[in-house]
C-alpha cells in the first residue's frame, strides 16, 4: 500500500475501531466495517482534515469503500 | 394502584465507581473533593470540584488503585466502547454505567418482546452535554461549520442518556427524560414510580446523571455566586452544610440509577427489595430563579405532599437526606422547613447532607441521595454530614456531624430543590415493613 493508502487505513481503523486486517481496498464501510451513515460523515471529515482536501457532499456519497476513499483523495492530491 | 419497589442500584460518584465502594467511603466520612483536574482552573474563582476517580489514575483514581480497589476507579472502557465514548458527553457514559450496574444488581431478565415492551427508562440531567457544547462551539468558531461532528447533537441531548440505556439494554417501554435542574434525579424516580403504579410499565430504569465540570460550567455557576470560593487550597473541607464557614456548593459529577419494579413482579421472582416508593411530592416556589423562598414554603409543601401520599406521619420518618448544598442561605431555610413540618418529631430525627462528602451532583443528586437513603435503611445506619464542626444553626434535629448514626431505619425522606424554584421529595420505606 502507498503512504496515502496507509494513512487512509489508519484513520478508518481509529474511527471505526475495526481490525486493521479487515481494512482492505474493497471493504465497504457499511457492509464490511459496520459503519452507518453518520460514521461516514465523520470519516469524510477526518479525511478532509488529514489530507487538507475538500470532499463535497455529492462526492462523499460515492465513497463507499476504502478503495473509493483512496482513489478520490489520490485524484484530489494530483 | 400498583406498588413500586426498588430492586437494583447503580452508582458512579466522586468517591468511587460502584454502590458498595461509594457507600463504604460515605460511612467512613471521606470526601471526593479535589483541585479540578479536567482543565486548568487557575483563572477561576472556584478551582475545586468533586470529580469521578478514573482508572487511568486521574482525580483520585490512583489512590483507589493503591488501596487495592482498582475496580472502584471508574473505567469508561468497561461500559462504553472507546469509539462511542468519543461521541458522547460523560453524562451519558456515567448513565450507561450506572444503569448497567442497577440492571445487573436487580437480576431482572427480559426474555420476551412483551417483557421488553413493559420495561422503560426515565433518566434526568440538569444540563446534559455542556462540556461538549462548549468544545464544539469553539471548534465551530475556529474551523467553521463543516468541521462540526455528526455526533455533536446526539452526544449532548439530555434524553440520549435514556436513549443509550434503552438501546444497550433492549428496553422498549416508555422512554422519557427529566430536566428540572438539581431536582431531576428525584423527579425521575418519582415519575418512574408513578408509571409503574399506573401500569404503564413493569420495570423502569430511573435516576439522574451529570457531568458539567467544564470551564463554561464552573464559570457559569461561579458567576451566579453559587459555588464555594474560599476553600481552593483545602478542597476536602469546602462542602460543609450547616457549618458556619460554608460559602457555596462544591460542584460534583456522576450518576445514580435504580431499577423501579412493580411489587408483585418483584415478589414473584424472589427479588431483593431495597424499599418501596410510597410518597412523592412536587412543588414550585414561584419566587426566584436561584434563591429559595425565605420561608422555605416550597420545600415544606413538597415534603408534606410526599408524607400525605405515603400515609405516614412525621414521626414515622427515621432518616432525612437533606438537599443541604452548603450554601449560606439554602441550608438553613430547608432546616427550618423540616423543623416546621416535623414539629415535636424533629427531636431525635436524624438528617444529614451527603453532599458534604461528594459535592453537589446537580441533576444526579436526587437519585444518588435516594440510593443512600435505601442503603441507610438496608444497613440501619445514617450517613454523616462531614465538615460540620461549628454549626451555624441551633436545632433539635441530629445533623449527624462527622460520624454516621446507627439506628433502626424503616422509612426515609429525601429532598431535592432546583434552580427555577422546583422541589421534589421522595419518601421510601421497607417493603416488608
Amino acid at each position: 500500500m502507498s503512504d496515502l493508502a496507509e494513512r487512509v487505513k489508519k484513520i478508518v481503523v481509529e474511527h471505526l475501531d475495526v481490525d486493521p486486517a479487515k481494512v482492505e481496498p474493497k471493504a465497504s464501510f457499511i457492509d464490511d466495517l459496520g459503519a452507518d451513515s453518520l460514521d461516514i460523515v465523520e470519516l469524510v471529515m477526518a479525511f478532509e482534515e488529514e489530507f487538507d482536501v475538500e470532499i463535497p457532499d455529492d462526492a462523499a456519497e460515492t465513497i463507499q469503500t476504502v478503495g473509493d476513499a483512496i482513489n478520490f483523495i489520490t485524484e484530489q492530491k494530483k | 394502584m400498583k406498588r413500586a419497589v426498588i430492586t437494583g442500584l447503580g452508582l458512579v460518584t466522586p468517591l468511587a465507581s460502584g454502590v458498595e465502594p461509594t457507600w463504604r467511603r460515605i460511612l467512613a466520612g471521606e470526601s471526593g473533593a479535589g483541585r479540578i483536574e479536567k482543565f486548568d482552573a487557575s483563572e477561576m474563582a472556584c478551582q475545586i470540584a468533586a470529580e469521578v476517580p478514573r482508572a487511568d489514575g486521574y482525580a483520585g483514581g490512583a489512590a483507589l488503585v493503591e488501596a487495592g480497589e482498582p475496580e472502584a476507579a471508574f473505567n469508561p472502557d468497561d461500559w462504553v466502547e472507546p469509539r462511542e465514548q468519543r461521541r458522547m458527553d460523560d453524562f451519558i457514559v456515567y448513565a450507561v454505567a450506572a444503569a448497567q450496574m442497577a440492571f445487573d444488581d436487580s437480576g431482572v431478565s427480559l426474555k420476551t418482546d412483551e417483557e421488553r415492551e413493559r420495561a422503560g427508562v426515565m433518566i434526568g440531567s440538569g444540563i446534559g452535554g455542556l462540556p461538549g457544547i462548549e468544545k464544539e462551539s469553539l471548534n465551530l468558531a475556529q474551523n467553521g461549520p463543516r468541521r462540526v461532528s455528526p455526533f455533536f447533537i446526539t452526544g449532548r441531548l439530555i434524553n440520549l442518556a435514556s436513549g443509550q440505556v434503552s438501546i444497550r439494554l433492549g428496553l422498549k417501554g416508555p422512554n422519557h427524560a427529566v430536566v428540572t435542574a438539581c431536582s431531576s434525579g428525584a423527579h425521575a424516580i418519582g415519575d418512574a414510580a408513578r408509571m409503574i403504579m399506573l401500569g404503564d410499565a413493569d420495570v423502569m430504569l430511573a435516576g439522574g446523571t451529570e457531568a458539567a465540570i467544564s470551564p463554561i460550567g464552573v464559570a457559569g455557576f461561579s458567576a451566579c455566586k453559587a459555588l464555594t470560593t474560599r476553600f481552593n487550597d483545602r478542597p476536602k473541607l469546602a462542602s460543609r452544610p450547616y457549618d458556619r464557614d460554608r460559602d457555596g456548593f462544591l460542584i460534583g459529577e456522576g450518576a445514580g440509577i435504580v431499577v423501579v419494579e412493580e411489587y408483585e413482579r418483584a415478589k414473584a421472582r424472589g427479588a431483593k427489595i431495597y424499599g418501596e416508593v410510597v410518597g412523592y411530592g412536587l412543588s414550585g416556589d414561584a419566587y426566584h430563579i436561584t434563591a429559595p423562598a425565605e420561608d422555605g414554603d416550597g420545600g415544606f409543601r413538597a415534603m408534606r405532599m410526599a408524607l400525605e401520599r405515603a400515609g405516614l406521619k412525621p414521626d414515622d420518618i427515621d432518616y432525612v437526606n437533606a438537599h443541604g448544598t452548603s450554601t449560606p442561605k439554602g441550608d438553613e431555610i430547608e432546616l427550618r422547613a423540616v423543623e416546621r413540618l416535623f414539629g415535636k418529631a424533629a427531636e431525635g430525627l436524624v438528617m444529614s447532607s451527603t453532599k458534604s462528602s461528594i459535592g453537589h451532583l446537580l441533576g444526579a443528586a436526587g437519585a444518588v441521595e435516594a440510593i443512600f437513603c435505601l442503603l441507610a435503611m438496608r444497613d440501619n445506619i445514617a450517613p454523616p454530614t462531614i465538615n460540620l464542626d461549628n454549626p451555624s444553626v441551633d436545632t433539635p434535629i441530629n445533623l449527624a456531624p462527622n460520624k454516621p448514626v446507627e439506628k433502626r431505619i424503616d422509612a426515609v425522606l429525601s429532598n431535592s430543590f432546583g434552580f427555577g424554584g422546583t422541589n421534589a421529595c421522595l419518601v421510601m420505606r421497607r417493603a416488608d415493613g
